[in-house]
């Protein structure tokens, strides 16, 4: 079994990284957060690359920690691909089973296979620089693919492709993803290329995890405001008692379920109303808010409301027609309970 | 299109002159009638044919020791790197005599490893190659430093991932990428070893057919005839056009 049991800590100067992952045989994680949050300074260190302060990594029971990335049953499709310049794409594919023993002759069979798999028969001769950005992906994958790795590593595998052969190429990665036997972690800031191509999420802040879980719980209760962005959910922490969580000084929102203590209160732009008047009837949150700015948001426009908190509002065109919604302008601001999701903190 | 500005135009057109009249001057003084005959002149062959020689030995010499010097500099991280850097240009700043003079100390019959070496350099034809090594290759290290500061060390790391040693990363994936810088570089080392004069008279003297290399002969030709003087510089100046010409497009510019 090559199963991956790490704990990184790697201290730069003024950052520090601390995460302890797993990653199963056949399964695939995806380590997922913002630029500067340590993601790819954790690949490196599992790659051998960034040398660990302190921590341990094992795969399938092999320590690796002390272990040169030469030695490493590790493949990693780097962020720009590094596909070697002066190589044709099937000896950069062939370098790999090369380096692990195989005559030339074997090691490129082992190469024009995998070019196959891949999609790419026919175009073996070709240098990197005569490849597309699709092309290059795939090639990179088949070159850390080809070493047969008990744990492959991708840094943001579709960060350099254009919209289009993002989609193709990110249907054809998880193809190869689910066929691959080792374990797989996925480094990404796109939290689509996560959701998409991940068993498993795990949330990346400053150098730690600030949350883990399969997407469906992670989009539900988001616990942190770039998980919340992420997912496009207003998020506020604050303390609950009952019914109500104390979200800013002299300001609670009510909510459906019951809540005690440290408390994450979450809703949608689209559950948010505006109106013109303090609006009045069945239990609502309302606030007096400003518009801080109107932007367009697929076919509704997305309102940033400033006040006692700040949320998004999701409205249609024509009720900011009618609402006559300009920057600046003071409203109020709406929010059913029933709209609302409480958990503990 | 702006025009540039006659304060800069002026003294570029300045510059351009004075390094092209003289090698004007030298092609219109040349004695073309009498040519091919002072060509075929033994002392001009042997010279020749030794510069051509030692300048390429050097220039491999050059090679062998200085790519691995230039990786050091680039790649590996040590204690005193700046220093080495700085040790390094030396001999691209030292008067060539001084360093003739400073090999003489070292390789000396009586010098430092001259005492432990069983053969005599000084005033050999190996002397020669030793003198315009010495000379040339910060030129090298140089070019070379510089290319492989310019490649993309994540290649390496993309190479050890893949299984691949220090060694193997560097002689499959690092020399071919820089590959055009050491051959600029080779280029340049060489040019420099085959106009090589100081260093060389100081420590391998100036035999004919021995360590009488061309710009040896240019200056001891100058003392006696002018003609002949400027019939080596011709040579000299036409093999440099040469080179460069034939590299240009391929690797320099």
């Amino acid at each position: 079994m090559s199963t991956l049991d790490a704990h990184l800590v790697v201290g730069l100067d003024g950052f520090r990284l601390d995460i302890r992952l797993t990653v199963d045989a056949g399964q695939v994680v995806a380590l997922l957060g913002p630029n500067g949050a340590g993601k790819t300074t954790a690949l490196r260190a599992l790659a051998g690359l960034q040398p660990l302060t302190d921590g341990h990594i094992r795969l399938g029971g092999r320590a690796l920690a002390r272990v040169p990335p030469e030695k490493r049953p590790i493949g990693v499709v780097f962020q720009d691909y590094l596909l070697f310049p002066h190589m044709s794409a099937l000896d950069n594919v062939a370098f790999g089973p090369r380096r692990r023993g195989l005559s030339k002759r074997d090691a490129r069979a082992v190469a024009a296979a995998w070019l196959a798999r891949v999609g790419l028969s026919g175009l073996e001769s070709r240098k990197p620089r005569e490849l597309s950005g699709g092309q290059a992906q795939r090639v990179a994958l088949a070159r850390a693919l080809a070493v047969d790795p008990a744990l492959l590593l991708l840094d943001e595998p579709l960060a350099a492709l254009d919209a289009r052969t993002r989609v193709d190429t990110r249907a054809s990665l998880h193809q190869h993803l689910a066929s691959h036997e080792g374990a797989a972690l996925i480094v990404t800031h796109d939290p689509l290329d996560a959701m998409m191509l991940a068993d498993r999420l795990v949330v990346v802040e400053d150098g730690g995890i600030v949350q883990e879980g399969d997407a469906a719980s992670i989009t539900a209760q988001p616990r942190t405001d770039y998980i919340a962005r992420l997912v496009g959910l207003n998020l506020y922490r604050g303390k609950g008692s009952g019914h109500t969580v104390a979200v800013a000084p002299g300001f609670a929102l009510t909510v459906a379920e019951n809540v005690a203590g440290d408390s994450f209160v979450a809703f949608a732009p689209s559950a948010v109303s505006l109106h013109p008047e303090r609006p009045s009837g069945s239990p609502r949150n309302a606030w007096q808010a400003i518009i801080a700015g109107i932007h367009r948001h697929g076919d509704n426009l997305r309102v940033q409301l400033d006040g006692p908190i700040a949320a998004a509002a999701d409205i249609t065109p024509a009720a900011a027609a009618q609402l006559r919604l300009v920057a600046g302008q003071a409203i109020w601001a709406a929010v059913k309970a029933t709209e609302t999701r409480a958990y503990p903190a | 299109m702006r025009r540039a500005p006659l304060a800069l135009v002026i003294p570029a057109v300045l510059g351009l002159a004075f390094l092209v009249l003289p090698l004007v001057g030298l092609v219109v003084r040349a004695p073309w009638a009498s040519l091919p005959r002072r060509l075929a002149e033994p002392g001009v062959v042997s010279a020749l044919v030794l510069s051509l020689q030692t300048a390429t030995l050097a220039t491999v010499l050059c090679l062998v020791f200085g790519v691995p010097l230039a990786w050091l500099l680039a790649r590996a991280d040590f204690p005193g790197r700046r220093l080495v850097r700085a040790l390094v240009t030396v001999p691209l700043v030292l008067p060539p005599v001084v360093g003739g003079v400073a090999l003489l100390l070292v390789f000396g019959r009586r010098g430092l490893v001259g005492s432990w070496l069983g053969f005599s350099l000084p005033f050999t034809t190996a002397g020669v190659v030793v003198a315009e090594a010495f000379v040339a290759m910060p030129f090298l290290v140089i070019a070379v430093e510089g290319a492989l500061r310019g490649a993309d060390a994540r290649y390496e790391e993309a190479a050890a991932t893949l299984g691949a040693s220090r060694w193997v990363a560097f002689t499959r994936v690092t020399l071919p990428l820089v590959a055009p810088g050491i051959a600029a570089g080779a280029v340049l080392c060489w040019a420099r070893a085959l106009g090589e004069f100081g260093a060389t008279i100081t420590f391998a003297g100036n035999f004919p057919g021995r360590t009488q290399t061309m710009p040896l002969a240019v200056y001891l030709a100058l003392e006696t005839d002018l003609q002949s003087a400027i019939v080596l510089s011709l040579i000299l100046l036409g093999v440099s056009v040469a080179i460069l010409a034939a590299l240009r497009d391929r690797w320099i510019g």
